[in-house]
């Protein structure tokens, strides 16, 4: 069927720059660029851009531009240009369309209307620099009461306590399975989670047999829905397990890797034959409802000796404080919340761009209910979707959370630049692929620095924030509403936020 | 239902009509000016013969305690003794006057004696509290006995010499320029944070009170130096130390240096020079003018 | 406990902070004495305060009422629809042994007194909460009137022991309540405020109780917000919107409660550094670690000086940077905690020893014992 659709992108080189040095040929996944040796000119080929921005980058001459194409269809605030595309796309195939990476669509970020406190006059700032600012944070269940004896001097712990996992700040990498991602680019998240002394998680996709000893004890590996990867070592050298429920990009579906990405490694991590397509289903199919949940849960605790907390994932949906306040009840050490802007190799795109809640409304809700209910203490929250700074962090962590997941970040430090073709398997950047000789593009020595440059500049922006408030450690910031203010917010929005308008 | 939170809410407006009534009727209160007496109904406090003069302060508030040492100062007096002193503050800053004189305290100073000082001698026959020598210019503090927090504060010429020991955040911004540079002498030890974000001065700590193994229990010392020395006698451990320290050993001129302070301390509190300069002094000194270039991306 | 609804944080009104002067002093052989010392101190320190906060506790001053829960009631705008409430209230609940206004001097000018009156109660439980402990009856009571009878506020709910407290200086708040003439106690503490938020609020002054628990605190919590959620959890509901609530609270939840004593009590509000805790051996670091990932939220951060008392014990506490000062003295059965080293002296010139501790290291005097000479060990 002839196509209708209009390019995304058009290539612009300036030919006074250009050397013929054929580096955007080689370095371009999608075949754009070649060189016609007669006439000695580089031609593209604009329908098969991507726009995402490698060539531009690495060309030595800065000949090349890469924006969106100047086509346009009449304005109409209605029929925007993507619905035109994405309508055609379906007329001409009849499929579900996919996309990668997390919503784009204009909900509203309410990160960007929530500003931070500073401490002057009746408190000082403390220092970040030169006095300490402790970010360390525990994940994991916490008792009601601490029973201690004393005996003179000494004090001795007499409660069993259940386990608790330590990170040094509270950011910890989101789960991006091997599949979706390049081995490459799997291993440089681990290195730096090792490094840095956070953790990462495997996502669905297994952790292969050679990182399991190295990288076991960083690791939070996932028992999703397709149980791909699920051996008694895989549970037993993790630092936490988490149960895949849900996430944010993709609510109520499971994960979908086409059989071209499932190569010969993953086949053997994930525990599948080689090229068949790995469909994780919908629902876990032994968790139909909630005291199947429970069920499960104390079964991976079982497994592993009650020595290492069991984490649930879920997407941020509309009752997420009444799930929330079942996980806990259900024996769930952590809960982890994926919101509207969680990212994604592959998702409907219609059910990334309309299905779940922003995740700052999910958080204190959940946060509230479950103090309300004199249970927040018995989990950690974890929050992920769409944190792109600093700032983000503090102030979901002021909102309630315990530490936060960061996906889209991670992958943009490490060259991402979103333009959502994750699902080709033909990422330019090495990331988002298993072809050999595109992620041989990502040298885990130097991705991972990125990645520890990432936490390190972060976890010193959060301190120099917290000194700015007068808290010395993010233990006091954790739940303190007092410290935000909403700006340009409706008063619904405050509401269920818990922060007064700035000025009140 | 009236609930908690909204009873607190709705007070604050009736509340604030009638305070403001009641400021209009009784005035602001100034707790630090209400009550204070013109200068020339305290003078029977003040004893004046020749050079020296003697000021009795007590139940005299922070303000009148140092205007009486003013006049007493214009009128020519170049020693001055208070007595009955007990916590009055600022002792020693309204003197910035071409002459020079030398108070004497007893026998408890309040907040910030010396701030500001200006090249007066000060001593102190008790305990002084916090902010000794706030951002001191020029002249000599001696406390026989122990001060409180941040002394020599932002100091930045003359001599401080304290007996015994001293709280947190001794000797923070102190600093040195073109050929003038503050020395604090401390006989006992120090709490956390001692000489922070230094940028000049020499500031020395003795140890005296600690037992023959003890190690000081300062921590984060030094921590954001980048100027200015300080010599320790006495035990610390690494870990004490901030990081941007350096420890070295005392060449010649850091033994004339410390020598000098020594005895000066020694004279002020008869204590034994030569028993002092025995003990094991190590040296701290910042290892880059610039500890924090790499935090930053420009 | 009583279960209700929390609001949401918007609609609360902004706390207030404490920049203050605080005083305290305990005869450790019990013997009792007047307030003179404590007005005297407090009076020294005037600048540390504005005119708009003052309060007294003490303890040991109704002998003869010693066995019941004496309740000090304040009835904001004299309020008398709210005291006919808090009567029928106390009427159904406790036996009332004897009731009265307390005594007050009216000469002295003050900026709107409220009624302030006395009940001594003893708890009369019905059949269903004969399982409740005495303590327990008495804090959900409390609780009760501060959040729902308009206009009323229990300011002090123990056994032999008193709260007095005001707008104004606090040696005025002494010379309104005739504190000098009419009360001996073995312990006095005293606090003078320096409000911004809450300027005519009678309830925001010092001492903050809950039983006999007081605390008066010098400082801003910044972690207030943290500390009150988790409060919550437990039943105790901020109302007098100040951020020294949460101590008196957590010190009650922490002690009372869950049994812990001061000295692991001062190590969660007041913690040491992880790279301290990194270098102590096996057995303490272990226990420094596990409080501070329990007691995470009760960690009070911003700068603090406290004195907390209740019967037979004394402590004073600062944070853990120790951005408030503090200084400890004692001579002979006497000893003091003071927010200047001055005021000490102002009381008693000579003393045996003075001592200032480091922060998070509390300063605990207890009744027939020299364990507040512990501390010295660790001070200058």
């Amino acid at each position: 069927m002839y196509s209708y659709l209009l390019p995304e992108f058009t290539v612009v080189r300036r030919e006074d720059r250009c050397i013929r040095c054929r580096v955007c040929e080689r370095q371009c996944a999608e075949g754009v660029h070649h060189l016609d040796q007669n006439l000695d000119r580089m031609f593209s080929a604009e329908e098969k851009c991507v726009g995402c921005q490698r060539c531009v980058v690495f060309c030595p001459t800065g000949a090349l531009y890469v924006r969106p194409h100047p086509s346009e269809y009449r304005p109409n605030y209605n029929w925007t240009r993507e619905r035109f595309q994405d309508l055609k796309k379906q007329a001409e195939t009849g499929g579900v369309i996919l996309t990668g990476s997390g919503n784009d669509k204009p909900f509203r970020v309410y990160w960007d209307h929530l500003v931070l406190n500073a401490s002057q006059v009746t408190n000082p700032s403390i220092d970040p620099l030169r006095e300490p600012m402790e970010l360390r944070t525990f994940l994991g269940r916490k008792p009601d009461t601490l029973e201690l004896e004393v005996q003179g001097d000494r004090v001795s712990i007499k409660s069993e306590l259940h386990p608790n996992v330590v990170i040094e700040t509270p950011i910890v990498f989101s789960a991006m399975s091997y599949g979706a991602i390049s081995y490459q680019a799997f291993k440089s998240l681990a290195m730096a989670a090792k490094e840095f002394g956070t953790l990462f998680n495997t996502g669905e996709g297994g952790l292969p047999r050679d990182m399991r000893a190295e990288y076991g004890p960083h690791a939070i590996v996932q028992c999703a829905s397709g149980r791909f990867g699920v051996d008694p070592e895989y549970l037993n050298c993790a630092a936490a397990i988490e149960i895949k429920i849900g996430q944010g990009a993709k609510p109520g579906i499971g994960g979908h890797l086409p059989g071209e990405k499932v190569s010969n490694s993953i086949a053997r991590t994930r525990m599948i034959p080689e090229g068949t397509d790995a469909l994780s289903p919908a629902p876990q199919h032994d968790i139909y409802s909630i005291e199947d949940l429970s069920m499960l849960i104390y079964a991976l605790k079982e497994a592993t000796n009650y020595e290492k907390p069991v984490s649930v994932k879920i997407a941020a949906v509309h009752n997420v404080a009444a799930i929330a306040s079942g996980i806990v009840r259900a024996g769930a050490d952590i809960v982890a919340i994926d919101g509207l802007r969680g990212g994604t190799g592959a998702a409907p795109k219609i059910i990334r761009d309309n299905v779940g809640i922003p995740i700052e409304l999910a958080l204190a809700a959940v946060d509230r209910r479950l103090r309300e209910e004199g249970i927040r203490h018995k989990c950690s929250i974890l929050v992920a979707g769409g944190f792109r700074c600093s700032a983000d962090v503090l102030k979901a962590i002021a909102l309630g959370a315990d530490a936060v997941y960061i996906g889209s970040a991670a992958l943009v430090a490490m060259g991402c630049t979103l333009c959502q073709k994750c699902y080709t398997g033909r990422c330019a950047w090495g990331i988002c692929t298993q072809d050999p000789y595109l992620s041989k593009r990502i040298n885990p020595e130097i991705a991972s620095q990125r990645l520890v440059n990432l936490l390190r500049g972060w976890s010193h922006e959060i301190k120099e924030m917290l000194g700015g408030m007068g808290i010395n450690a993010i233990e006091s910031v954790r739940g303190n509403r007092e410290h935000l203010r909403g700006v340009g917010l409706e008063d619904w929005e405050l509401e269920v936020l818990g922060v007064k308008g700035a000025g009140e | 239902m009236k609930t908690g939170n909204w009873k607190c809410w709705e007070l604050k407006e009736r509340e604030s009509e009638g305070m403001a009534t009641v400021s209009a009727r009784l005035g602001l209160r100034d707790m630090f000016m209400d009550g204070v007496r013109p200068v020339r109904e305290l003078l029977p406090r003040l004893y004046l013969n020749g050079q020296t003069a003697e000021i009795d302060g007590a139940g005299l508030k922070h303000k009148e305690v140092n205007d009486l040492v003013r006049e007493a100062a214009l009128k020519g007096a170049r020693k001055i003794v208070l007595r009955n002193i007990y916590g009055q503050r600022y002792i020693g800053t309204r003197l910035y006057l071409p002459a020079r004189v030398e108070i004497e305290v007893h026998s408890n100073p309040g907040n910030d004696l010396g701030a500001f000082l200006n090249g007066h001698k000060i001593t102190v026959y008790g305990n002084a509290q916090d902010g000794v020598g706030n951002t001191m210019d020029g002249g000599e503090i001696v406390v026989h006995g122990r001060a409180g927090d941040i002394v020599a504060m932002s100091m930045r010429g003359g001599k401080i010499f304290i007996r015994d020991n001293v709280g947190y955040r001794t000797a923070i911004h102190m600093k040195e320029y073109t050929g003038k540079v503050p020395v604090l002498v401390i006989g006992g030890t120090a709490q956390d944070f001692f000489g922070e974000y230094m940028a000049g001065g020499i500031v020395i700590l003795l140890g005296l009170g600690l037992g023959e193994n003890e190690r000081h229990r300062a921590h984060y010392i030094g921590t954001g130096m980048h100027g200015g020395v300080i010599y320790l006698r006495g035990r610390v451990e690494p870990y004490q130390l901030g990081r941007e320290v350096g420890v070295l050993d005392l060449d010649e001129n850091d033994w004339q240096i410390v020598r000098r302070y020594v005895d000066e301390y020694a004279a002020h509190f008869g204590a034994d020079a030569d028993r002092i300069l025995a003990g094991k002094f190590q040296k701290l000194l910042p290892v880059s003018k610039r500890p924090y270039g790499k935090i930053y991306a420009y | 406990m009583i279960f209700r609804k929390i609001d949401s944080e918007r609609r609360q009104p902004n706390k207030e902070s404490q920049a203050c002067g605080l005083f305290g002093v305990m005869n450790t052989s019990g013997e009792r004495f007047g307030g003179e010392m404590a007005i005297t101190a407090i009076k020294n320190i005037k600048v540390r305060g504005n005119g708009l906060g003052g309060g007294f506790a003490v303890y040991g001053l109704y002998p003869e009422y010693r066995d019941y829960y004496a309740l000090h009631v304040m009835f904001q705008n004299r309020n008398q629809e709210a005291k006919r409430k808090v009567d029928e209230f106390l009427n159904g609940h406790f036996r009332i042994v004897h009731d009265e206004e307390i005594p007050t001097d009216e000469r002295v000018p003050l900026f709107s007194p409220p009624l302030c009156w006395r009940y001594f109660v003893a708890p009369r439980k019905r059949p269903e909460e004969e399982g409740v402990p005495d303590d327990e009856f008495v804090v959900a009571r409390v609780m009760h009137i501060n959040c729902h009878i308009e206009d009323a506020y229990v300011f002090s709910s123990g056994k032999d022991m008193g709260v007095f407290k005001g707008v104004g200086f606090p040696e005025e708040i002494a010379e309104y309540f005739m504190l000098d003439k009419l009360y001996r106690g073995y312990i006095w503490t005293v606090h003078s405020r320096f409000p911004t938020n809450t300027p005519g609020w009678w309830g925001g002054a010092h001492p903050f109780n809950i039983l006999d628990w007081t605390v008066v605190h010098n400082g801003e919590i910044s972690s207030y917000g943290t500390n009150k959620r988790f409060l919550e959890m437990f039943g105790y509901y901020c109302t007098l919107y100040t951020d020294t609530e949460v101590m008196a609270y957590a010190v009650d939840l922490l002690m009372r409660r869950q049994g812990l004593p001061i000295e692991v009590v001062a190590k969660i509000f007041a913690p040491p550094m992880w790279d301290l805790i990194a270098h102590m051996d096996g057995e303490e670091r272990r226990l420094y670690t596990v409080l501070r990932m329990v007691y995470a939220p009760l960690l009070i951060n911003g700068p603090f000086t406290v004195i907390v008392a209740h019967h037979n014990e004394m402590f004073g506490l600062t944070d853990r940077i120790r951005l408030r000062p503090i200084t400890a003295a004692a001579r002979g059965d006497f000893v003091f905690l003071s927010s200047e080293e001055a005021a000490i002296r102002a009381v008693s010139p000579e003393v045996d020893l003075a001592w200032t501790p480091s922060g998070g290291e509390p300063v605990v005097v207890r009744l027939h014992t020299r364990d507040h000479l512990k501390s010295v060990a660790r001070s200058i």
